[in-house]
């Protein structure tokens, strides 16, 4: 019986993890995971949008990871947040963004919320994997 | 790309309030409440906003 338990318990705790995981890796896809088709679709099209929208408005997307500049720091720590379509844009050229660009900023605020709001959503498949949340 | 600072507050809302939705409350009903709640707060303040600052430029 106890086996049986622990069986569970570990299945439920890879579960978790899985969930957490891809929710990072792709906006969405751990809902998806866990069965919330709907809620799963709806984050990842905001999510995506917002990060695709700001990436077409010229937003950097260079990594910064010294604590020389701790705001740059933050920056590049919100954007990673929104998983493989960070990693996919700037592995496609759009890095560097445009300074000069009037969207500059817009486009920088796009895609560094994208990133907040899939840490949020990590956080709500973690929760939901857990039976925390119910939907 | 989008040229509009309005269009831009206007697509922006409309985007992080549907995440917002989704995430804080539990049936599609309160959903749409909420998001459709914070849109109306994310534009309206801006714009608020915007005014009280137009009497002091940069």
């Amino acid at each position: 019986m106890s086996e049986t338990r622990a069986a569970s318990a570990a299945s439920d705790s890879s579960r978790t993890v899985a969930a957490g995981l891809l929710a990072w890796v792709w906006p969405g896809l751990g809902h998806l995971f866990l069965g919330r088709r709907g809620k799963g679709l709806i984050l990842m099209g905001s999510i995506l949008a917002l990060f695709v929208l700001g990436v077409a408005m010229d937003s950097r997307l260079q990594l910064h990871l010294g604590l020389e500049d701790p705001l740059a720091l933050l920056f590049s720590l919100a954007q990673m947040g929104a998983g493989a379509p960070y990693v996919l844009a700037r592995l496609l050229g759009y890095e560097a963004g445009v300074v000069t660009s009037p969207n500059y900023e817009y486009g920088n605020t796009f895609t560094a919320v994208a990133g907040l709001l899939n840490i949020l959503v990590v956080l709500d498949a973690l929760d939901t994997a857990r039976g925390v949340r119910g939907k | 790309m989008m040229h509009s600072h309005l269009v831009t507050l206007v697509v922006f809302s409309a985007l992080v309030s549907t995440v917002f939705g989704m995430l804080l409350r539990d049936t599609p009903r309160e959903r749409l409440k909420f998001a459709l709640t914070a849109f109306a707060a994310f534009v309206l303040s801006t714009l608020v906003l915007g005014w009280l600052m137009n009497p002091f430029p940069s």
